[in-house]
């Protein structure tokens, strides 16, 4: 908590934001100490709980991995990773030279140019999983956000799609998979794909389950405009296009945000199971490989993604917050 | 055809519900003329509002109908602005915006864009809210809301201007303040009132006529009251003004009495035939005037200024 004083020395009717204003922030130490030490000594509960199990644990792969394994193999990992790079940047460059040197003995020599084909490294598979999570979620917005809309303006829709909406809510996306890869193989033949079947595949399922937090909240967002406000806009007679754009989102969008913060968390925790089973080079790839592979490393870093995709789904949602506080004109809504 | 600036003639409204209709409003017949002051004042539930709401266009009559200006009113429309009683801002919109988004709707081909921010800011002026145009409503008062809800309004220059109990969730100097500046405007712009309220003080200080409601289902209007106090009117003075004590008891009584109040002064009561009459004939400012020549009395507000405190018209004298 802090104490702000203001100091207002401007001249009535100058604007709000350029008034000048000193403050001085009073460090409240007790507040700071709670906010502080209360969630790390929960951390270190939690640390020490972990430690204790994983001790007991024995499994085939060798013992569980405590937090001191899962930190060496987040290491690992790490130096694996700029390897790797390392390894990129240096077959680039053997490329680059050969072909100067085919072109100096001969400037019309056909070049070859290939790209790397490593294996990707973690924080590779992190950005895939990132894009592809991106791609279903967008997806999933663009059709939610207007077909919501329809919904909330129109009861006579609302009822009509309701039912299918209710069906398909629960589905998990394992069963989703199937008929998207199907689908996608028999569809998407092109000579150069831009993109890769397995991230499609992922990518659509993803944009199959995370359509219905949204498609709901914005439905229940739009239905739920103050009667007055609507009748504000009748007085005035906006034509039905300019109402929708200047009354119906913009009283919609606190809704419509936390459709979209739901779905993002949704669409989160199910392009991990996606992707294992889609094989798409990301996080779920990445466990479900190492569960494969089998060394003893591998439990520590099936962990360590397990830490990853929890810290990623949590900064997801903050961005999202983020974002929501920003654009949102209903700022003392309690945001969590 | 008609006289009169605006005829609510046989007005009644069902509602469907379960188990049968609802009938809200039976046979409200009401003439009003240019800049004319009319309160609707009755309990709560009586279906002011609905009588509002029906002038506004936002409800549909069951029977009936509503003429302003020789014209069927058919729908809601800018000519019958709405002053809500919970100021309707868009809470998402900043003050100037708010005023905009009707200011631009209603003159997007009458007015020039800098025409339009001009008068913009002149109605933010009028309500003396222009110092907080940059402002969310989130960041004013209750009181400066219903200021903006009021510059919003009057900014649609509307032929008449319909309040919904405006001033009914502010606190008592605030609302004392924005009756005060209500009167101010009338004065200055001439402007055709409904207010609906439940406060009484407020109605005989602000009305040129007070319509009292009948107690629903089927509420109807009970009896009209005119108000001949002079203008400008000062809330001090009229405190101890024999005659304001009297109005204010008259509408009282219609209000609390067991029966409705039949005291001279009040005008006939629901059910008679005449009533259409009775209601539309204008009151006259001057008792020695013959009520037929009523109509031209309220055209200009200056001759309600003028007008000398009369005992409540030719009946009661």
């Amino acid at each position: 908590m802090t104490d702000t004083a203001v100091l207002a020395g401007g001249a009535p009717g100058e604007r709000p934001g350029r008034r000048f204003t000193l403050k001085l922030p009073a460090i409240d130490f007790a507040a700071v100490a709670q906010g502080m030490v209360l969630p790390m000594i929960g951390i270190v509960l939690f640390l020490m709980l972990w430690q204790f199990a994983a001790n007991r644990i024995d499994t085939s792969l060798g013992q569980f991995p405590g937090p001191a394994q899962v930190w060496e193999q987040v290491k690992g990992l790490g130096e694996e990773h700029v390897r790797t790079r390392e390894k990129e940047r240096a077959f680039y460059q053997r490329q680059e030279e050969r072909n100067a040197k085919k072109l100096e003995k001969n400037p019309d020599a056909v070049i070859k140019w290939r790209s790397y084909t490593g294996k990707p490294t973690f924080v590779d598979q992190v950005l895939t999983s990132l894009k592809t999570v991106a791609v279903g979620f967008i997806l999933a917005n663009l059709i939610a956000v207007p077909l919501g809309l329809l919904c909330g303006l129109s009861k006579s829709a609302y009822q009509a799609i309701n039912p299918i909406i209710q069906i398909f809510k629960p589905v998990s996306p394992l069963a989703w998979l199937p008929l998207v890869t199907m689908v996608v193989s028999a569809t998407y033949v092109v000579d150069e794909p831009a993109f890769d079947k397995a991230f499609l595949n992922s990518a659509f399922t993803v944009a199959l389950c995370c359509l219905w937090p949204t498609l709901i909240n914005t439905t229940v967002g739009v239905a739920g405009i103050d009667r007055d406000l609507v009748n504000v806009s009748r007085v005035i007679t906006l034509p039905p296009l300019v109402h929708v754009r200047k009354i119906v989102l913009p009283a919609a969008v606190p809704m419509i945000f936390t459709g979209m913060r739901l779905s993002l968390a949704t669409g989160w925790m199910v392009l991990i199971a996606a992707e294992m089973l889609a094989q798409n080079p990301g996080l779920g790839k990445f466990v479900w490989d190492e569960f494969q592979n089998g060394s003893s490393n591998s439990l520590g870093r099936i962990m360590v993604a397990v830490l990853v995709i929890g810290i990623v789904g949590y900064l997801l949602d903050r961005a999202m917050l983020f974002l929501q506080r920003r654009i949102s004109w209903d700022k003392n809504a309690v945001l969590r | 055809m008609s006289k009169h600036y605006l005829e609510i003639t046989g007005v009644g409204i069902e509602f469907p519900q379960k188990g049968g209709a609802f009938r809200a409003l039976q046979n409200v017949n009401l003439k009003m003329q240019r800049g004319e002051f009319v309160s609707l004042i009755g309990h709560s539930g009586c279906g002011k509002s609905t009588v509002l709401n029906i002038v506004a266009g936002l409800y549909d009559a069951t029977e009936g109908g509503v003429i302003l200006e020789g014209r069927e009113v058919r729908g809601p429309g800018p000519d019958r602005a709405v002053v809500f009683q919970n100021h309707s801002l868009m809470p998402w919109l900043n003050v100037h915006d708010n005023v905009a988004l009707a200011v631009n709707q209603v003159f997007r081909k009458t007015k020039s864009r800098a025409e339009r921010r001009e008068w913009i800011e002149h109605n933010l002026e009028l309500v003396g809210m222009a110092h907080a145009a940059k402002k969310l409503p989130s960041e004013i008062s209750g009181g400066m809301k219903q200021r903006v809800g009021i510059a919003r309004c009057l900014a649609m220059e509307p032929k008449v201007v319909l309040m919904d109990e405006p001033f009914g969730a502010l606190d008592a100097l605030t609302r004392a303040r924005l009756q005060d500046s209500l009167m101010q405007i009338q004065a200055d712009l001439g402007n055709t009132v409904i207010l609906i309220t439940h406060d009484v003080d407020e109605a005989v200080l602000l009305s040129d006529r007070i319509v009292m409601m009948s107690n629903g289902p089927a509420a109807t209007i009970g009896d009209v009251l005119d108000v001949h106090l002079p203008r400008p009117r000062d809330r001090l003075e009229l405190a101890e003004d024999p005659e304001f004590v009297h109005l204010r008891q008259q509408v009282l009584n219609f209000l609390y009495g067991d029966e409705v109040d039949r005291s001279p002064g009040a005008r006939r009561g629901t059910a008679s035939p005449e009533q259409d009459e009775s209601v539309a004939i204008a009151a006259p400012a001057d008792p020695a005037e013959p009520a037929e020549s009523g109509e031209e009395v309220f055209t200009a507000v200056e001759s309600v200024h003028t007008a000398k405190v009369t005992k409540l018209g030719p009946r009661a004298a």
